[in-house]
């Protein structure tokens, strides 16, 4: 039986334009609060979890900031998934005995990127050039379809409407609604505002049905958590172990085989899996989570994840939705933290983020947003290509 | 010679998409594989995939990297089973004309020349 494993300390920075602070600075501030809430220092850190997509620094350079102890680092880079699964190599770690206490860092500056497809396909070579695995004599983006996220998932999510073809731009925007609702309680988001369904649906449209408000926001910010083991927890303080929160499951996994997923992302069977494997490792179902942080990276996205994690009956994510049930005051809240729409979305800190909103309510520490008596939470995360890691926590009963 | 823009269309006799399909277990995708992702085979034979199909699911891309023309419509196609990415063309990119279930059937398009004067040709899907 490997070790019971527990989130110690975790730490959000504010999302948003941090225009003060480099990518270094922004994950030290993560860092040295996820220690400070933790109780300990670098000191105490056996192992290192880092992920920065776009910022082209290390766990070792921000060792060299917040303490060079000589502890490895595992640098991981897994699309949006990066800092769940820099997380997930922490647990991992401690898990199989070799640490007994680790942290994990995941930061970006994204503040202005931009469709980050790249914003230029250049202007090619002076002649026809067949490259790469499909002989390509061209960037195919616009020409075989997208590679743009938001008409990716757009796709993915006019595909529900396989199973019930209420699925369109409106509902998609309600979605929005209560994403850009939920956040005005979250003074961490990048965007606070609530806005109507007709603010959101007049936006200008970035790929149909996901005008701009619909999308993912590009931010900076960074989180960080430290991991402790069980054994290890219970020879800390009462104070540590009422705060502490515990790690139920966690699953990353990889997007199987289907004949679709060649062509197509697929981030439906990859989260159906982790789901199953994490309701399976928790000893949890549905009906026991009192919120959920999923990857709403566009809103079409939140739909269809309502199905792929099991939150609503196969097929029944719209009459979900319309029951009201994932809002706030519902019956299984979803994105109370505003999610990726208006909390924003720095890449490789998004993992560790929707793990940290979840912890905080289970500790009973999250102020005007928090869910009264949340017990347990899940946090899922997709990275396009695709991975996958799902997270329950549960509430210290320690 | 005219030069396809992807190795996998296949402009004679009539244009049309080339899938590799696994021997051992039958799987298709396109492109070059070093093993098949479902049963691990490494023995493929060419497999001419149907030109006509259906649309599963679409976008209207409106913004996108700078010098792709927008709007247009990208789309995941059912060609007789097979899952195929590709635009749809020849229709205005609305909402109110695209929609999931129709017929559609490969076309191909001159994408202009090059500066030896060869001709690339792209594909798309047209409405029936």
């Amino acid at each position: 039986m490997s070790e019971n494993v527990w989130i110690l300390g975790i730490h959000m920075t504010p999302f948003g334009k941090r225009a003060d602070k480099d990518v270094l600075d922004l994950a030290a501030e993560a860092a040295l609060a996820a220690l400070k809430d933790a109780g300990v220092t670098m000191k105490d850190m056996q192992v290192m979890g880092y992920g920065n997509l776009r910022g082209g620094t290390s766990g070792q350079s921000l060792q060299k900031q917040i303490g060079q102890t000589g502890i490895p680092s595992f640098n991981v880079s897994n699309a949006c998934a990066t800092g769940s699964t820099a997380m997930r190599a922490v647990i991992m770690a401690i898990k199989a005995g070799e640490a007994d206490m680790g942290i994990a860092v995941g930061v970006e500056k994204l503040y202005g990127a931009g469709l980050l497809t790249g914003n230029s396909v250049g202007s090619g070579p002076e002649t026809w050039t067949p490259t790469g695995r499909n002989g390509a004599i061209k960037n195919l983006d616009g020409y075989i379809g997208t590679s743009g996220m938001a008409g990716l998932f757009a796709q993915i999510g006019m595909a529900y409407n396989d199973s019930d073809p209420r699925a369109d731009f409106e509902l998609f925007a309600r979605i929005s609604e209560k994403s850009h609702s939920h956040s005005t309680l979250n003074p961490n988001a990048a965007y606070q505002n609530k806005m109507s369904l007709e603010q959101i649906m007049n936006d200008p449209m970035i790929a149909y049905p996901h005008t701009r408000s619909m999308c993912s926001a590009n931010c900076d910010g960074a989180a960080a958590s430290v991991i402790v083991s069980e054994t290890k927890l219970r020879t800390l303080s009462l104070e540590q172990q009422r705060r502490a929160v515990k790690i139920s499951a966690s699953i990353l996994a990889s997007d199987p085989w289907t004949e679709a997923s060649q062509e197509f992302p697929d981030v439906s069977t990859v989260t159906r899996n982790a789901s199953v494997a994490a309701y399976e490792q928790a000893g949890l179902g549905p009906d026991d989570l009192d919120l959920v942080e999923l990857h709403d990276c566009f809103a079409a996205a939140e739909l269809v994840h309502y199905d792929n994690l099991g939150l609503c009956e196969p097929g029944g994510a719209i009459d979900f939705f319309n029951s009201g049930a994932t809002w706030r005051d519902g019956k299984l809240p979803v994105n109370v933290s505003g999610g990726l729409q208006s909390k924003g979305h720095p890449i490789a800190a998004t993992g560790i983020a929707n793990i940290w909103e979840v912890a905080t309510h289970l500790r009973g520490e999250a102020g005007p947003r928090q869910i009264q008596g949340a017990k347990a939470g899940m946090a899922h995360v997709i990275g396009l290509g695709s991975s996958c890691t799902v997270h329950i926590l549960e509430k210290s009963g320690l | 010679m005219p030069i396809p823009i992807v190795n996998y269309l296949a402009l004679e006799p009539q244009p049309h998409l080339v899938a590799q399909e696994c021997t051992a277990c039958k799987s298709k995708f396109f492109g070059r594989h070093n093993a098949c992702p479902k049963c691990f085979g490494e023995t493929f034979a060419e497999f001419d995939v149907p030109a006509t199909g259906v649309l599963k699911t679409f976008t209207i891309v409106h913004h996108d990297a700078k010098g792709v023309p927008v709007p247009y419509c990208a789309a995941i196609i059912d060609c007789g089973g097979m899952t195929v990415s590709g635009n749809i063309i020849g229709v205005d990119p609305d909402p109110e004309i695209i929609t999931r279930g129709m017929q559609v059937q490969l076309k191909t398009y001159s994408l202009g020349t090059d500066a030896e004067g060869v001709e690339a040709i792209g594909f798309g899907f047209e409405p029936v």
